[in-house]
């Protein structure tokens, strides 16, 4: 069978999981919800964004771009769960394609991240953020998310295969976060000590959290710098790199079952 | 052959998992492969199921070549692993249906199969049941009816009782036999000798990554040895005093367990063994709590091929 189509069959599974277990999609739904309206409530009244603009219409953008580097961890806990219930190895004794068990993980996370997306994307109207650009540059914004959600995938199934254990996901589960935060998804890069800011303006996140933003027409927090000329073009650089890197290492570590 | 193996060897780091092993099965029968922690049971599994590569060695399931010609085996084989690998989140049906579409049913056969297999595995009533409340024996039904979706040619068990209660492993042992009797060989990997016993036609001893042994349950008996007296004795007599004298009387070293206070002695042919003993005991004024003669468990088989100390079993 071809891997597309035992790719869907395993993507209608593991869709199949949400349907019987929903509180896992809906609890990290809240979960961004939920750091939305921390920062945006909590902190919000104390940070004051570089070259103006009301504070969270800055910070939607970044926290869709959080929430899409985030789903990293979704994927690969589910990747090394079925490795270590002996699922995969099942999946691997059927004559189906040998990208099929990765296919099924990219098809049920995107759609997972795509509804994600749209949810955050209505309670951000809800609490006053809005699109101030054309339909057209708004769309791509969604679509370079979706393209930024697509190469933590081969990072989280790269991670899920190579390290089974439970101390992968807790070591992805936890390390998501400084290097969440050492970015331009919830504060400015202009606001930190220079070094640190020069480093936060070089991760990928800082450059679709920034492009999103230039194209939905939300302040950028950026008055300097590569983020202010090319996010765009580095919001499409960036996640190709990654899965140019990532990809391989994944089907690398999927052919290493074999070893 | 439906299932041959020449001189397969695979090393993990400094572990020899398959050190040369060896394996002929014809179609249609129940083969076991019986082997403490260890023996390379479920390495040798996993090669011939195309799951890993030997470094040395030759494997053919159903006449095809388990290196060169993977996808041919894959259509031709079941796996059930040693962890029940269904899904538990998903129900019964659903799994069944999942498995009979990778396995490239259409959904309305798929569905066909799964209806058909749920009863054939007595497993209508949970079909739409969340895998994760079934009972042991329940998911291992179900682990072996998606593997027999479309009967293959072979099916392997890697330990499938390990860890079920007798009432779970009974209905093991029937879904295997149900499948047996379709034509399909199965190779079943057991630490439980008893199960080899009960359902294979012949079995594999294996040890140290290869068969040390390789007959029928029957043979592998009468290769052991002659029949086996075993004397309970009653608390208070000194057991191991017993066993010196009670050894040179007869001439055969006794077995001491001092769990069961028991005393085991190989008599060969039985009766004249029988009676010397009887006439030792009568001669020291013991009286024995109880006594057995019996032919050779499996187990007695399997250590004597193995040469694992009996401590290390128990």
């Amino acid at each position: 069978m071809t891997a597309v189509r035992a790719g869907w069959i395993l993507t209608q599974r593991n869709l199949a999981h949400w349907v019987r277990q929903p509180w896992a999609p809906i609890f990290g739904l809240m979960f961004s919800i939920m750091l939305l309206l921390v920062f945006g409530f909590l902190f919000g009244g104390a940070i004051t964004v570089p070259g103006g603009g009301d504070y969270i219409t800055f910070l939607l953008p970044g926290m869709l771009a959080l929430s899409m580097m985030f789903g990293v961890e979704s994927t690969a806990t589910a990747m090394a769960a079925d490795a270590r219930k002996g699922i995969t190895d099942r999946f691997r004794s059927l004559p189906i394609g040998s990208a099929s068990v990765a296919l099924g993980r990219v098809g049920a996370d995107m759609a997972n991240s795509t509804v994600e997306l749209l949810v955050l994307l209505a309670g951000g109207l809800l609490i006053g953020w809005r699109i101030t650009s054309d339909p057209g540059p708004a769309v791509l914004a969604v679509l370079l998310l979706l393209l930024f959600r697509f190469a933590m995938l081969w990072i989280g199934i790269f991670v899920g295969l190579s390290f089974r254990g439970d101390g992968a996901t807790m070591a992805v589960q936890v390390l998501v976060w400084p290097i969440g935060f050492l970015s331009t998804a919830i504060v400015s890069a202009e606001t930190m000590p220079g070094w640190l800011g020069a480093i936060a303006a070089w991760n990928p996140l800082s450059a679709t959290a920034s492009a999103v933003r230039e194209l939905f027409g939300n302040p950028t927090g950026i008055t300097s710098g590569p983020l202010a000329d090319s996010a765009v073009w580095l919001a499409l650089g960036w996640p190709l790199l990654l899965t140019a890197v990532f990809l391989p290492l994944s089907a690398r570590a999927y052919r290493r079952l074999r070893a | 052959m439906n299932l041959v193996a020449d001189g397969l060897r695979k090393r993990y780091g400094d572990v020899q998992a398959l050190d040369g092993f060896d394996l002929e099965v014809p179609p249609g029968v129940i083969h076991g492969l019986l082997g403490p922690n260890g023996a390379g049971k479920t390495t040798a599994v996993k090669a011939l199921a195309t799951l890993i590569d030997v470094d040395e060695g030759v494997a053919k399931v159903a006449g095809f070549d388990v290196r060169t010609q993977a996808a041919q085996v894959r259509k031709r084989i079941g796996l059930i692993g040693q962890n029940a690998a269904v899904d538990e989140i998903l129900g019964g049906r659903q799994n069944l249906v999942m498995f009979g579409r990778l396995y490239g049913l259409s959904t309305v056969d798929a569905r066909a199969a799964a209806d058909r297999l749920l009863a054939m595995f007595g497993l209508t009533e949970a079909a739409e049941r969340a895998v994760s409340t079934y009972s042991g024996g329940m998911r291992r039904r179900l682990d072996i009816a998606a593997g027999f979706i479309l009967t293959p040619a072979v099916l392997f068990l890697d330990e499938p009782t390990t860890g079920l209660d007798p009432r779970g492993r009974n209905e093991v042992w029937a879904a295997v036999r149900e499948v047996a009797a379709a034509g399909t060989t199965v190779l079943l990997t057991t630490q439980y000798l008893d199960e080899a016993d009960q359902l294979a036609a012949r079995i594999s001893v294996m040890n140290h990554g290869r068969v040390v042994a390789d007959d029928t349950p029957g043979v592998l008996k009468r290769e052991i040895g002659g029949d086996r007296v075993t004397l309970t004795i009653a608390p208070g007599e000194p057991l191991d005093e017993l066993a010196e004298r009670l050894g040179t009387a007869v001439g055969i070293p006794a077995v001491i367990d001092a769990d069961t206070r028991s005393l085991t002695f190989e008599v060969g042919s039985g009766v004249t063994g029988l009676s010397r003993l009887v006439r030792a005991l009568d001669e020291f004024g013991v009286t024995p709590e109880d006594l057995v003669l019996r032919r050779p468990t499996l187990d007695e088989v399997f250590l004597t091929l193995t040469d694992t100390p009996r401590e290390a079993v128990k």
